[in-house]
Formats: C-alpha cells, sequence, structure tokens
C-alpha cells in the first residue's frame, strides 16, 4: 500500500487534496449560507433559521436534503444540452479558481513527506484566476437564454453587460499591485508585502509605498462584488422585478449548483482581495508581539469553544444541551491543537488569511442585510463612467508614484 | 508516447472536433459554444508550448470577451434556428474542390515532416514577453492601440444617433 502511495504521489496527492478542499469548501459554503440567514436576520431584527436543530445549526442539512429530493422538472421548450450544461459549468469554474489560491507559507508535513497548502502552484496564478472567472459569465447568460422564458432572458442579457463591463474595472484595479509586485504569483504577491513600517504598521498593498492601493481596492471590491452579482449589484436575479431572474426555471439541485457557484465565488473573491490588498496570511501585528499573538489563535478558537459549550448547557431543547456542549468541546479542543509547539507556527498562516476572508464574507453578508439594488441604467454608467477612470487613473498614478524618484534625479541633473 | 503528446492530441482533437460543430449546428447559440471551446483548446496547445501568458490572454480575450459579445447579441435578437439551404451554386463549384486542394496541399507539405522540438522557452515567459513588447516592438504595439481605438471611435460614431 506504502509503496503504491510513494510510486503514484504525482496523481494522488493533488486528488487528496481536492478531495479535502472540496469538502471543507461546500461545508464552508453550507455554514456560509446559515451564518448569512443569521446575520440578514439580526440586521432586519428577526430571528433567522431556529427551528431545525439548536440554533438553526442543522438547517443547511435540510436544505441539502430538499434540493436533493426535491422533483427536477424540465420546462417545456428549454434548450435541453444547454439547459442542463449552464449549472455544471458555473460550478465547475467556480470550484477551479480556488485551486490556485495558497492557504498558507508552510506546507503540510507527515514524515519525509511535504506538500504546499494549495492544490496547485502555476507562475501566473492571477492570470490563470481572471481567465476562469472571465468564463464566468457563460453559466449565468446561458441559463438565462436556456430556460426559454422572459424572465431569465431579461436576468442573463443583464448578467452578461454587467460582468463584462465590471470585469474590465476589477482587471484595471489589480495593475497597481502588480506593477509593485511585479509578479503574477500569488505567493510572491504575499512575500512583497513583508515587514512593518517602524515595526507597526503592515506593509499591506493597502498601506504600502510608493502609492496606498485603497483606490485599487475598493475599485477591485466593487468590481468584484458586481461580478459575483451579490447585492447591491444582483440585478440578473432581482427578485422584485424578475421573479428570479436567470435562475427562475431552475429547481432542485440544477437551482442548488448556481447557488454553491455564487458562495464558491464569494469565498475566492474575498481570498483574492485578501492575497492583493491585506497581505494574504502575514498578520498584521507588530512583530515584537510575535511570541504572545502566536497563541491568538487558540485564544479565539477556545474563547468561542467556551461560549458555545456555556451558552449550550443553558440552551432550552434537550438536542441542544447535547449538541452544542459538544461542539463548544470539540473547538476548545482544536484550540488547544493549535497551542502544541509543531503546530502554533504553522496555524499562523492559515489563521490569519481565514480570517481576513471572513471578515470579507461578513461584509457581503452586511451590504445585503442594507444596501439597496441598484437601477439598471445606474448599473451601467457607474461602472463605465466612474469606476472604470478611477481604476485608470489609479494605474496612472502607480506608476508614475514608482519612477517618481527617477524622474527627479533627472530633473535635478 | 509521452503524456505531451497524449495532450496535444486531446487539444487539437477537440479543436477540430470544435471547429466542424462550430459550422454543423443549426442555432446560434450552439455555433457560438462550439466556437468558445475551439478558443479554450487553442488556449491548451498554447499551455502545452510553454506559452502561460498568451493561453491566459487568449481565454480572458477571445473566450472571456469577445465570444461573450457574440452570445450576449444572438440572445438580443433571440436569433433562431438557422434554415438549412443546399450548397449555393459557388460553393459546389469553387468552395468544395477548393477546400480539398488546401486540404491537400497542407497535408504534402506536411507529411513525413518531424515534429521540431519547440524551442526552450526563458523560465519566466511572461516577463520576457512584456520585455520585448515594451522595448523592442514598442512601436508597432503602440501603432496596434491606435488602431484599435480608431475601430472604437468608429463603433461609437455610427452607434450614435444623429440629432
Amino acid at each position: 500500500m506504502s509503496d503504491f502511495l510513494t510510486a503514484n504521489a504525482a496523481v494522488l496527492v493533488p486528488l487528496i487534496k481536492v478531495a479535502v478542499l472540496l469538502f471543507i469548501l461546500l461545508t464552508a459554503v453550507a455554514y456560509i449560507t446559515w451564518l448569512e440567514r443569521k446575520v440578514v436576520a439580526h440586521i432586519q431584527s428577526r430571528w433567522g433559521p431556529e427551528r431545525v436543530g439548536p440554533h438553526g445549526l442543522l438547517q443547511p442539512l435540510a436544505d441539502g436534503a430538499k434540493f436533493l429530493l426535491k422533483e427536477d422538472p424540465t420546462p417545456a421548450g428549454v434548450d435541453k444540452f444547454v439547459y442542463y450544461f449552464a449549472p455544471f459549468f458555473a460550478l465547475a469554474l467556480a470550484l477551479t479558481s480556488i485551486t490556485v489560491i495558497p492557504f498558507g507559507p508552510h506546507p503540510i508535513r507527515i514524515g519525509d513527506f511535504e506538500t504546499p497548502l494549495s492544490i496547485t502552484e502555476i507562475d501566473i496564478s492571477l492570470l490563470f484566476l481572471f481567465a476562469i472567472t472571465s468564463l464566468g459569465v457563460y453559466g449565468v447568460a446561458l441559463a438565462g437564454w436556456a430556460s426559454n422564458s422572459k424572465y431569465p432572458l431579461l436576468g442573463g442579457l443583464r448578467s452578461a453587460a454587467q460582468m463584462v463591463s465590471y470585469e474590465l474595472a476589477m482587471t484595471l484595479s489589480v495593475v497597481g499591485v502588480l506593477l509593485v509586485a511585479g509578479t503574477f504569483n500569488l505567493r510572491e504577491i504575499i512575500a512583497a508585502q513583508q515587514g512593518h513600517y517602524w515595526g507597526l504598521v503592515p506593509k499591506w498593498f493597502l498601506f504600502a509605498a510608493p502609492l496606498p492601493q485603497l483606490v485599487g481596492f475598493l475599485c477591485f471590491f466593487t468590481a468584484a462584488v458586481a461580478e459575483t452579482n451579490r447585492v447591491p449589484f444582483d440585478l440578473p436575479e432581482a427578485e422584485t422585478e424578475l421573479v428570479a431572474g436567470f435562475h427562475t426555471e431552475y429547481s432542485s439541485f440544477k437551482f442548488a449548483m448556481f447557488f454553491m457557484a455564487e458562495y464558491v465565488s464569494m469565498i475566492t473573491v474575498s481570498c483574492l482581495a485578501t492575497i492583493l490588498f491585506f497581505g494574504g496570511w502575514l498578520s498584521p501585528l507588530p512583530p515584537a508581539t510575535y511570541p504572545i499573538a502566536k497563541y491568538l489563535p487558540t485564544l479565539v478558537l477556545a474563547g468561542f469553544g467556551l461560549f458555545v459549550f456555556v451558552d449550550g448547557i443553558r440552551y432550552r431543547t434537550v438536542a441542544g444541551k447535547i449538541v452544542l456542549p459538544v461542539l463548544g468541546a470539540a473547538l476548545i479542543a482544536a484550540g488547544a491543537i493549535c497551542y502544541l509547539p509543531g503546530v502554533v507556527d504553522w496555524v499562523q498562516g492559515p489563521f490569519w488569511l481565514l480570517g481576513k476572508v471572513f471578515l470579507f464574507i461578513f461584509f457581503y453578508m452586511w451590504m445585503r442585510g442594507t444596501l439597496p439594488r441598484f437601477r439598471y441604467d445606474q448599473l451601467m454608467s457607474f461602472g463605465w463612467k466612474f469606476l472604470f477612470p478611477l481604476a485608470l487613473a489609479n494605474v496612472v498614478l502607480t506608476s508614475l508614484a514608482m519612477v517618481w524618484p527617477e524622474i527627479l534625479r533627472v530633473v535635478a541633473r | 508516447m509521452s503524456a505531451e503528446h497524449v495532450l496535444f492530441f486531446l487539444f487539437a482533437g477537440i479543436a477540430v472536433l470544435g471547429a466542424v460543430s462550430l459550422i454543423l449546428q443549426r442555432h446560434p447559440i450552439h455555433s457560438a459554444l462550439s466556437l468558445i471551446v475551439v478558443m479554450i483548446s487553442l488556449a491548451g496547445l498554447y499551455l502545452l508550448l510553454g506559452a502561460e501568458f498568451i493561453a491566459a490572454v487568449q481565454v480572458i480575450v477571445y473566450g472571456g470577451a469577445i465570444m461573450v459579445l457574440f452570445v450576449f447579441v444572438i440572445m438580443l435578437l433571440n436569433a433562431g434556428v438557422e434554415e438549412r439551404t443546399n450548397l449555393s451554386r459557388m460553393a459546389r463549384y469553387a468552395g468544395v474542390p477548393l477546400s480539398v486542394v488546401f486540404t491537400a496541399a497542407l497535408a504534402w507539405r506536411l507529411w513525413g515532416t518531424s515534429a521540431a522540438a519547440p524551442r526552450p522557452l526563458p523560465a519566466d515567459t511572461t516577463r520576457a514577453l512584456s520585455m520585448m513588447l515594451f522595448r523592442e516592438y514598442v512601436l508597432p504595439f503602440e501603432l496596434t492601440s491606435i488602431l484599435i481605438l480608431i475601430a472604437i471611435l468608429g463603433a461609437v460614431v455610427l452607434a450614435k444617433k444623429e440629432t
């Protein structure tokens, strides 16, 4: 068995990593939908999911079972091939794009064997990501067209126009970072953000010389929200105008695939924003605090576990009195593992990366709970007349800032 | 056969099949989808040659931008299934023989030539490419961009309503 493993490591290791990442990712997606419903509910002074399991924690499972078991009718007059192809394509692209995201600096080490914390490492990972996201529009547009129905067609048309328009701004807004970092490799982009000014302010591209990429980040994130079809740019599925937009005619698991694709792309975009502008897995804390700050993952996990444990003991149902304390104990145990000397350094990278990604995901939910939707003409003029010129100006100013010392030298001579 | 050969024939086969399907499909959207398949398999071939940047740009520009516009226009016009006509006289007497001659000429030229191994590329092809584009070939590059700008202006002028 061990011989077989070592002989075929080149094929088996990526397969295992894909399986593990897929499991983690889809579980995360399921619980992000739960969290989103909770967050939006609390923003609107409601309780959110509460009935299935303690605090509605089993709601994603119930939803999944419903998606799987529901009748799956095919509407009359649809273009069969494209109708079935579109959701597969959307989900496949969303899952492909996350393969190049590196999740931590240190490889996983089991005995002599080690493998980096990403499915694949390619030199042009950022370009690869943009190539994949540029194809993402087909899933939505073709779904709208193939449904052979008015509202989905309108949703599909909207999404095609919207995603092409905002893709330009998104790609341009990253050029500033690329100019400073000088590479398409996500790992090297993070490495270029290492260090602190005066031992205090991290040298993330958001703040870093020669020109802080604050404008670039705002352009990127706005365009990314539009690319993922989320509030306030969710015009392709605007439920007040288009019933449910492009996925009106989709039910059961085909609908679930669009849903999962949307949430997976939210995660990818958040990872990308973190890596490009917020230093990826680099800690924001000054290096002097590291001997204490390295126990932060333990503190966060164990603290949250303790909270869940205590809350569970006081929970009103018997099932909750059992499930929640067990969950809390598991979180405390995970925190304890992060305290072990071999693990504590390894866990820093994933902890900070995922922590920042979580903040972005929360921001997405926050926007969904508070912002109204754009009107279509507002969307277009905002994208073309404001966002695009702003991203362009950012590129010009960043390049000027980069050659400024040389210009000064030439002028002085 | 090495893995590269397998991948080459895979991508080349998909590209040819996509191109044939592009002509044979009766619905414009299906033809457009076939063209996207061709574009993406071409990107795969570029990757096999070690041209990562060209492959990514091929997907971004052709797959993600130009073909989206094709699909968008087809959707907007709600174009239906095409009527199939018999071969026109032009195609029958000029097109078919010419395509046979062209294929034969191509096959005759390529037959027996051993495939030359692609020259080893520099490790950082993207950097090398940008150095060439913006140092040695900066004038043709900028001229091309001005040409595209003129085309865009022309499109705007044509699309603008006369008031």
